[in-house]
C-alpha cells in the first residue's frame, strides 16, 4: 500500500511542535521583508511519527539482512558507535568554540589522525573531507599543488584505470586536470605496457584502487608506483577497499603517496541511506604541507591546537569535518586494536573467497577473474548458460524476493553484466550459504521460467519502477503550484 | 570477536572449500616484504571500557547544555524536537545506503523526494537536490554549475564580501584548477550589493551573495530583485546563500529572482556536532536541472501503475558520465536531509514561522540592550535577523575569555580576522534557545568587562 505524500497528510492549523511564547519586548518586523505564505505541511507529532515509521518499513537495510553491495562495505554498524556519537559532550559543541573548551574532542580527532596514519602507512592525515569523493578531490588538488611546488605546473594528465569508480575521472576533471584511461590486462591488473606509454612530462600522477574494483590485489603495485615516481608523477590510492588489507599491508609502504579512507565503509559508520560519510586523506611527509587546514596538532604544553599546513590547498568544507562520523570510527578502532583489525580483513577476505569458490564450483555464473584469489569482494556475471534473455538486472531483482539486497550491478564497467559481491566480515557462513543457494535456485528459474525473473521482484513493497518515465518527464518536487517560483 | 560471527570451525570449513591451509595463504599477491606489518595501535577495549574512555573525552568539553551560547557564524543552536532523532534512529533508514534498488528503498526515496519538495517550497525554487556536504560546498558546487551552464565560456565569478568567509575559501579551493577569476570580496567588506554590479559583465558566470548575509543583515526583496535583474541582463546567474530558519518568516530567494539557492541547513533538526555532519541545501530553477549537481529523486509509477520513486537524471552523475559529470559527489548527507525533512514536517507552517519570530525578537532585544551600554555600538546599516555586529571597547578575544570564565557564557564570533576594518567587532547570534535571562546576563557581563579595573590578565585564546 502506498504511503501518502507528506503534503497529502494533516489538516490546516495542525502542528507537531509547541514553540514557546516570546519572553522579551517585541520588535516590529518590517512588512516588506515578510513572506506571504509558507507552504509547509501541517501535521501533529503522531502524524509525523507514523508517516516516517511507515516509510522506514519500505526500506531494506543492514539491520534487516544481508547487503552484499560490492565496493560499499555494508558491514554491521555497532550500536555503541551511535551511543558515543550522541554524547552531549560531543553533540552540543559549537565548531568555533575556543580550543581550550573542546580539548576532549580535539584529542579524539588527533588520535584518529594518528591511528589512520598508522593503519595505512602515512605521515599525516586530514579528517576534513566529508566522503570518499571529497577525499579524492582533496588528494588530487594536493597532487596538483605539489607538482606546481616542484616547478612542474605544466603537467595536466591523470591516469585512471578503466576499472575505476566514476568518482576518479569526475574528480580529475573538477581539479582542472585531464583523464587518460588505462586498460586492464587479462589478470585484472593495470596493463603495464599501456602505463609505460603514458609516462611522460605531462604526468601529474596515477589514481589507482588497490585492491581494485575487481576485488583483486594489483600484482605489480610496487613496480607501478616506482614507474610513476620515476616519471615525476605521484600515486593516488582510492582507499574504498581498505577493508581487505588492514594489518595485511599498508598502502603507504607500497609507494602510494596520498589516499582517502572511507570511514563509512571500512570503519563501520552507518551509511545513512546515502550519507553522511567521512573521507579522511593520508599523505606522505612530502605532501603533508599541502593538506587542507586546519588539522589538529599538539603544542609543547600538550594542548591540542588547530594548525594550518604551510602550503595548504585551502579548506575543502566549513569547520573540521563530519565529526559525528569521526567519533563512530574512533570507537570502532579502539574496540578492535591491531589484532582485531587484522582479523576483520582476514575474515572479509575469507568470506569473499569462500563465496567465490562455492559459486564457481556450482558453475551457473561466470567469474571472469575466478582463477585468482580475490580480496574482500569479487565480480561475477549475470549471464546464465541456457538462459540467454536473462540479465544481471533480472538476477538482482529476483534476489530481492529471496530476502537479500542485490550485489552492485553493472560495475565495474569492464565486466559485462557485472554482479559485484562483497559479503564483509560481519556475515556468518550460514548467511553466505543461503545466498549461494538463492543464486543457484535463481539460475534454475532463469532456465525454466525466465519471466519470473523479468518481472521480479514479486515480494517487494512495489513492483519494478519505470525509470525511463521518471527521466523523460521529471517530477522532482510536489508542492502546491501557487507557491512555485515566479519567473 | 563479537562482530565477526564465524567460529574457528566455520573458518576451517571455509578454508577447505577454498582449498587453502591458512588464511595467510589468501594474501600471496601482496609483496612478501610488506605483508603483515605490526600495527602500533592502542589495545582493544570491550564495550564497557570504550564507553568509559570516550565518555571521559566527551566530558572534557564545555558543552552548550551547560553554558549559554551566543556563537553562530554558520553553525546554529536551534531546538530539535524529539521526533527527529527518533526518525533518524530507525535502523531501516540509517543502516541503508544509497537507494540503488528502488523496490526495496521506497522509504529513503519517498523521504528524500519529500525533502526536495519541502526544500523547494521553503526557498521558493522549482527543484532541490538530495543534498551536498554542507553550506560551503553547496556554494562551491553552485559556482561550478554556473560555469557549466555557460559551457566554460565565462570564467568570472563575482562574490560578495558578506558571503561566509569559509564558503568563499572553499569555493576558491574547489575551483583552483579551473582558471577562474573570482572577484568582489577583496574590498573592505562593503555591504552594498550595488557595488558588486559594477564588477558584473558579460564574462561573468555568476554573482554570489548571502541573505541574510554573514553579518546578519537582511537585504530587502526589492533590492534583491533589482540585483537579480541586473545580473540577468549580463546573462549571469544569481546564486543566493541563505538561512533556512529565516525563510520561515522572510521572502525566499526564489521570489526575488535567484537562479540557485544554497544554505547550510544544519539548523533544520541537525545538532551542532562540533561542525558536522551538516547539510548542504541546494535548490535551483527548472531550466538548470540537466546541468545540476547531486542526486535527484523523481516520482514515477511501478509496473502496476502505483506511485513510486527512483533516483533519476543520473546521466549528469559520475557513475554514468565519469569525466564529464557535473560533479564528483557520490555519498551525500542523506540522513541529515531526512532529519531536516522530519524537522520541517514536525514544525510545519506555524512552528517554523514562530521559531523565526522568536529569533528576531530575542536578537533585537539583545541588540537593543547592548547598544545602550557604554562603549558598545551596534553596527547595522540594515535590519538584521538573528545575528548582529557589535563594536566592542576591547579586543573580542579578551571579552570572550571574561564571559567564559566569569559568567559561563560563550560569546560571539570574533570578526577581527575576517573583517579587520570593523575593528574590535563581535558577531552575536541569538536564537530561540537563548532565554531572556541569558541575554540579560550577557548584557551585564559586557557592561562589567568594560568597567575600569576589570583584570586583563585573563588567559586569552589558550
Ligand atoms: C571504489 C570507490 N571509489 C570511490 C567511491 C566514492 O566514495 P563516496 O561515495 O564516499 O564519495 C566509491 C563509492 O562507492 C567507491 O566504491
Amino acid at each position: 500500500m502506498s504511503e501518502p505524500f507528506i503534503y497529502e497528510l494533516g489538516e490546516p492549523g495542525r502542528h507537531g511542535v509547541d514553540v514557546p511564547d516570546v519572553d522579551v519586548p517585541e520588535t516590529p518586523i518590517p512588512a516588506e521583508f515578510v513572506r506571504e505564505e509558507l507552504p509547509l505541511p501541517e501535521l501533529s507529532e503522531a502524524d509525523v511519527v507514523r508517516h516516517y515509521v511507515h516509510l522506514s518499513q519500505k526500506n531494506y537495510a543492514v539491520d534487516v539482512g544481508f547487503y552484499p553491495l560490492g565496493s560499499c562495505t555494508m558491514k554491521y554498524n555497532p550500536k555503541v558507535n551511535e551511543r558515543m556519537a550522541r554524547l552531549p559532550g560531543f553533540v552540543n559543541l559549537h565548531p568555533l568554540q575556543d580550543p581550550a573548551t573542546v580539548q576532549g574532542a580535539m584529542q579524539l580527532m588527533y588520535e584518529l589522525q594518528a591511528m589512520l596514519a598508522e593503519i595505512a602507512g602515512f605521515d599525516a592525515v586530514t579528517l576534513q573531507p566529508s566522503a570518499g569523493a571529497h577525499g579524492e578531490l582533496t588528494g588530487v588538488l594536493i597532487m596538483r599543488k605539489a607538482q606546481i611546488a616542484r616547478g612542474q605546473g605544466h603537467r595536466t594528465k591523470i591516469l585512471v584505470p578503466d576499472s575505476a569508480h566514476g568518482t576518479n575521472p569526475a574528480t580529475t576533471t573538477m581539479s582542472g586536470l585531464r583523464v587518460v584511461e588505462l586498460p586492464s590486462d587479462k589478470n585484472g591488473n593495470v596493463d603495464l605496457e599501456a602505463l609505460k606509454r603514458e609516462l611522460d612530462d605531462d604526468l601529474v600522477g596515477l589514481m589507482i584502487t588497490n585492491p581494485s574494483t575487481l576485488g583483486l590485489f594489483e600484482q605489480h603495485i610496487v613496480e607501478i608506483c616506482e614507474l610513476v615516481h620515476q616519471a615525476g608523477g605521484l600515486v593516488y590510492g582510492d582507499g574504498a577497499n581498505l577493508n581487505a588489507i588492514m594489518g595485511i599491508v599498508r598502502p603507504g609502504d607500497l609507494g602510494i603517496d596520498v589516499m582517502h579512507f572511507n570511514l563509512h565503509k571500512t570503519f563501520s559508520t552507518p551509511h545513512g541511506g546515502g550519507g553522511p560519510g567521512s573521507g579522511p586523506v593520508g599523505v606522505t611527509a612530502e605532501l603533508a604541507p599541502f593538506l587542507p587546514g586546519p588539522i589538529v596538532d599538539v603544542d609543547e604544553n600538550g594542548e591540542y591546537i588547530w594548525k594550518w599546513p604551510e602550503q595548504s590547498i585551502g579548506r575543502v568544507r566549513s569547520f573540521h569535518g563530519n565529526f559525528g562520523v569521526i567519533v563512530r570510527a574512533y570507537t570502532y578502532i579502539r574496540m578492535h586494536g591491531a589484532e582485531g583489525l587484522r582479523r576483520v580483513s582476514e575474515d572479509a577476505v575469507l568470506n569473499a573467497n569462500y563465496m567465490q569458490a562455492r559459486l564457481q564450483a556450482r558453475g551457473d555464473y561466470p567469474i571472469p577473474y575466478g582463477h585468482r584469489t580475490c580480496m574482500h569482494e569479487f565480480v561475477a556475471q549475470g549471464k546464465i548458460s541456457g538462459a540467454a534473455g536473462v540479465h544481471a538486472l533480472d538476477v538482482a531483482k529476483r534476489l530481492i524476493d529471496y530476502g537479500f539486497h542485490p550485489p552492485t550491478m553493472y560495475f565495474p564497467l569492464i565486466v559485462h553484466e557485472a554482479l559485484m559481491i562483497e559479503p564483509t566480515e560481519t556475515e556468518s557462513k550460514e548467511t553466505l550459504d543461503a545466498f549461494i543457494e538463492a543464486l543457484t535456485r535463481i539460475a534454475e528459474e532463469a532456465r525454466t521460467d525466465p519471466d519470473l525473473l523479468h518481472t521480479a521482484p514479486h515480494l517487494a513493497p512495489v513492483r519494478r519502477l519505470d525509470e525511463v518515465r521518471a527521466a523523460r518527464r521529471p517530477i522532482l518536487t510536489r508542492t502546491p503550484p501557487a507557491h512555485r517560483a515566479t519567473k | 570477536m563479537r562482530f565477526n560471527p564465524n567460529t574457528d570451525a566455520d573458518r576451517r570449513a571455509m578454508l577447505d572449500a577454498v582449498g587453502v591451509k591458512d588464511v595467510a595463504d589468501l594474501f600471496h599477491d601482496i609483496p612478501a616484504e610488506h605483508r603483515f606489518p605490526a600495527l602500533e595501535l592502542p589495545p582493544p577495549l570491550t564495550e564497557m571500557e570504550v564507553i568509559r574512555e570516550i565518555q571521559a573525552l566527551a566530558e572534557e568539553n564545555v558543552n552548550l547544555d551547560q553554558f549559554a551560547c551566543f556563537l553562530g557564524a554558520g553553525a546554529y543552536r536551534h531546538f530539535t524536537p524529539s521526533v527527529v532523532d527518533m526518525v533518524i534512529s530507525r535502523n531501516e533508514f540509517y543502516t541503508a545506503y544509497t537507494p540503488y534498488q528502488p523496490e526495496i528503498s521506497q522509504g529513503t526515496l519517498q523521504a528524500t523526494f519529500e525533502y526536495q519538495s519541502m526544500a523547494a517550497a521553503l526557498t521558493g525554487m522549482d527543484v532541490a537536490n538530495a543534498s551536498h556536504y554542507d553550506g560551503a560546498t553547496a556554494v562551491a558546487e553552485a559556482v561550478i554549475m554556473a560555469i557549466n551552464v555557460h559551457r566554460l565560456k565565462r570564467k568570472k565569478i563575482v562574490i560578495s564580501p558578506t558571503v561566509h568567509p569559509m564558503y568563499r575559501q572553499v569555493t576558491r579551493t574547489y575551483t583552483q584548477g579551473m582558471g577562474l577569476n573570482i572577484v568582489g570580496d577583496v574590498s573592505d567588506g562593503q555591504n552594498d550589493f550595488r557595488a558588486l554590479l559594477g564588477l558584473c559583465d558579460n564574462e561573468t558566470a555568476a554573482v554570489v551573495v548571502q541573505n541574510p548575509d554573514f553579518l546578519g543583515q537582511l537585504h530587502t526583496p526589492n533590492e534583491m530583485q533589482d540585483l537579480a535583474n541586473a545580473v540577468h541582463e549580463h546573462g549571469a546567474l544569481l546564486v543566493v546563500a541563505t538561512d533556512p530558519i529565516a525563510l520561515g518568516l522572510f521572502t525566499p530567494p526564489g521570489h526575488y529572482g535567484a537562479d540557485i539557492v544554497t544554505a547550510e541547513a544544519q539548523s533544520l533538526g541537525n545538532g551542532l556536532n562540533f561542525g558536522g555532519p551538516y547539510l548542504g541545501l541546494f535548490a535551483f530553477r527548472n531550466n538548470l536541472v540537466r546541468r545540476s549537481s547531486g542526486r535527484l529523486v523523481g516520482e514515477t509509477v511501478d509496473a502496476e501503475g502505483e506511485r513510486g520513486y527512483v533516483l533519476t537524471l543520473s546521466t549528469r552523475e559520475q557513475h554514468i558520465r565519469r569525466a564529464k559529470a557535473t560533479s564528483n559527489i557520490c555519498t551525500n548527507q542523506a540522513l541529515n536531509a531526512l532529519a531536516a525533512a522530519a524537522y520541517l514536517a514536525a514544525m510545519g507552517k506555524q512552528g517554523l514561522r514562530k521559531v523565526a519570530e522568536l529569533c528576531w525578537h530575542k536578537a533585537h532585544y539583545a541588540a537593543d540592550r547592548i547598544g545602550q551600554l557604554e562603549g558598545y555600538e551596534i553596527v547595522a546599516e540594515k535590519p538584521f535577523f538573528k545575528e548582529f555586529v557589535v563594536r566592542c571597547p576591547r579586543p573580542v578575544a579578551e571579552i570572550n575569555a571574561f564571559l567564559l570564565d566569569e559568567y559561563g557564557i560563550i560569546g560571539g564570533y570574533d570578526l577581527s580576522q575576517d573583517y579587520p576594518h570593523l575593528g574590535d567587532a563581535m558577531l552575536i547570534c541569538v536564537t530561540e534557545m537563548n532565554t531572556r535571562e541569558e541575554i540579560d546576563d550577557l548584557v551585564e557581563a559586557l557592561a562589567e568587562v568594560n568597567q575600569p579595573g576589570v583584570p586583563l590578565e585573563l588567559e586569552v585564546g589558550s
